[in-house]
């Protein structure tokens, strides 16, 4: 097994345990979390496909790791936006859920 | 070795044209305050005259305009192009970004006491960055500069959506966000892809350099995934009514009328622009069945909301699911597919216009009345006859009555789908008609029936006008020539022409 393909398919294995979580986590901290793991994974394959993709005689093309810089800023501020949203949701409700039912059921559950 | 790209004459058109919005939020951004408003209203009549100047010189040569930037042409350097679909929704965008920021000067001037407020800072801010973020989809060429540009829509549309900061527009704009996250990372992983098999994101040379290999076929379902989740197509819709609803009335109508639009916009690119040489026969299929599935469900839900703005928004839903019956309408090169195009952009430019003004609308509704209650409607279009006269104008073309780019659109859809021979999507389609009168009669017929309502607040009549304006242009697509339709054609690659 070459180094490309091992990493190949750990980028593999980080995507899936993001997507993983992405679905199934109810907490949006959790969810976050998992984005970003989905993001590592991306990384990591656009590392691969530098090495691969060098066409032009170089050893690593340079494009695709120009776009991982780039993709690592917008996911950086994703997150940054998501805790900030995040933190206030907890400051406004106390509870962070996104369920548009949870407070009128706890509610309901109280009136029984 | 296919010749090389250079700037056409006009190119610097489409640079002014993004410049425009992102010097605006610059403008806006440092002095603060007061200046953001000004700004914002200032740039508007100077995009909507750079979106016409495109759309004249594209008319005029019948050739896309190009500019390469930095003088690089593609595959080193990147590329914009304005065809003639970016030209037309270029112009939609400038119209409706210029309606809303009309509209919102009641609600979002800096009241006289303060010197700066943050919801009227932040309003006027991101609508210019989500007006900047749609010219960039609508002119990229480059595949990665597109994910950037998407991005930049959803950082700028997300706080719209909880500017009033209640608890359940924050939960809303965090699901939103959370949907767009995946769907921009999925993309994300289809353009790593995309590159890795052909070397170029460049959208013409992809397109002649695609072959249809696994790790083709991988790339674009992966990116066609992720512009689903964006563009709420059932059943990923989950995010938007409640984030399409709940935002302020001026923000609705620049999300539910262009900010999808902006991913579905991307979905045919990718589909008709970079993959037009692969058989896409059985994918576009798929579409169409997701997009009935859409119309039919989302019509469903909408006849069972109780507030007016939700029904709205779920109505957004149904009507995005026609967007995508174009896949299966215009794929290829037969006779019929010209007119599925044509049905299909012509829904894009009707719902945009119509749902806009419906959304101003509710707006003034549930500031004159206190509520959007639809069964508390009673007598309300008697108080307010301007307003109902925008939401049935609106409502007609929703529903595809004549005339009205609404009609137009369906008729083409049918027109193509009888002429195809598969006439099963004439099902949705007329399905969806019906079901759209349901729930638009639901809201006319309490509001039309006696009553008495109480206005706790008169309407401003600007803000009536520019909801009756918006109306009356998705009425008047419906009168749309020939000429229109042809200028739409500008710059398609047809299957057969391509290597």
């Amino acid at each position: 097994m070459t180094p490309s393909v091992l990493a190949g398919l750990v980028g593999a294995v980080l995507v899936g345990l993001g997507l993983y979580g992405l679905i199934l986590h109810p907490h949006p901290l959790r969810k976050l979390l998992a984005f970003n793991l989905i993001g590592s994974g991306v990384f990591l394959i656009f590392g691969i496909v530098a090495r691969r993709g060098a066409g032009a005689g170089l050893r690593f093309d340079p494009v695709p790791q120009a776009m991982v810089i780039t993709g690592i800023v917008v996911a950086f501020a994703a997150s940054a936006l998501a805790v900030a949203l995040i933190l206030r949701l907890s400051a406004e409700t106390s509870r962070v859920t996104l369920d548009p039912d949870a407070r009128k059921s706890r509610n309901g559950e109280d009136a029984k | 070795m296919a010749e090389l790209e250079t700037t056409t004459p006009g190119g610097y058109l489409l640079v002014l044209a993004i410049l425009l919005p992102l010097a605006g939020i610059m403008l806006s951004f440092i002095p603060g305050g007061r200046a953001a408003e000004r700004v914002a209203l200032c740039s508007t009549p100077f995009g909507f005259a750079l979106a016409c100047a495109v759309a004249f010189l594209v008319a005029r040569t019948r050739k896309p305009i190009v500019y390469t930037i930095g003088g690089l042409p593609p595959p080193l350097g990147i590329a914009l192009r304005a065809d003639g679909i970016s030209a037309v929704m270029l112009i939609a965008a400038a119209v409706i970004v210029s309606a809303a920021a009309l509209y919102a000067r009641a609600k979002f001037a800096t009241p006289e006491s303060v010197r700066e407020s943050r919801s009227s800072l932040t309003f006027w801010i991101m609508l210019q960055a989500i007006w900047a973020a749609l010219t960039i989809i609508f002119v990229g060429g480059d595949l990665f500069n597109l994910y950037v540009a998407l991005e930049l829509l959803t950082f700028a549309a997300v706080p719209l959506v909880c500017i009033d900061g209640r608890p359940e527009t924050l939960a809303a704009a965090l699901r939103y966000l959370l949907f767009a996250l995946f769907g921009s990372i999925s993309y994300l992983l289809g353009v790593a892809l995309f590159y890795g098999a052909n070397g170029t994101l460049d959208i013409p040379l992809l397109a002649q350099r695609v072959q249809a290999t696994p790790v083709v076929w991988t790339a674009a379902a992966l990116m066609t995934a992720g512009l689903l989740a964006k563009t709420a197509l059932f059943p990923v819709h989950l995010w938007l009514p409640p984030a399409h609803a709940n935002a302020p009335a001026a923000a609705s109508a620049v999300l539910s009328g262009l900010v999808v639009k902006g991913s579905f916009f991307l979905t045919l690119r990718l589909w008709f622009y970079v993959l037009p040489a692969l058989p896409t026969d059985k994918v576009a299929t798929i579409l169409g069945w997701l997009g009935s599935a859409a119309v039919i469900a989302g019509s469903i839900l909408a006849l069972r909301q109780a507030r007016l703005k939700l029904l709205i928004a779920y109505s957004t839903v149904a009507q995005i699911g026609y967007l995508f019956l174009i896949f299966p309408l215009a794929a290829g090169s037969q006779a019929w597919s010209g007119t599925g195009w044509s049905a299909g952009l012509m829904q894009v430019l009707a719902h945009a216009f119509a749902k806009a003004a419906m959304f101003f609308s509710a707006g003034l509704l549930a500031e004159a009345l206190g509520h959007d209650q639809i069964a508390r409607l009673g007598g309300a279009a008697r108080a307010l006859p301007l307003t109902f006269l925008t939401i049935t104008l609106g409502a007609l073309s929703l529903m595809g009555l004549p005339p009205s780019g609404g009609f137009s659109a369906k008729w083409m859809m049918l027109q193509a789908s009888i002429a195809s021979g598969h006439w099963l999507w004439t099902l949705p389609i007329l399905a969806g008609s019906l079901l759209a009168a349901g729930y638009v009669y639901r809201i006319l017929v309490p509001a039309f029936s006696d009553g008495q309502v109480s206005l706790e607040l008169q309407p401003k009549r600007i803000q009536e006008a520019i909801a009756f304006a918006l109306t009356t242009i998705a009425i008047a697509l419906g009168f749309a020539p020939q000429a229109f339709f042809d200028f739409l054609e500008i710059g398609r690659p047809m299957p057969s022409a391509l290597p």
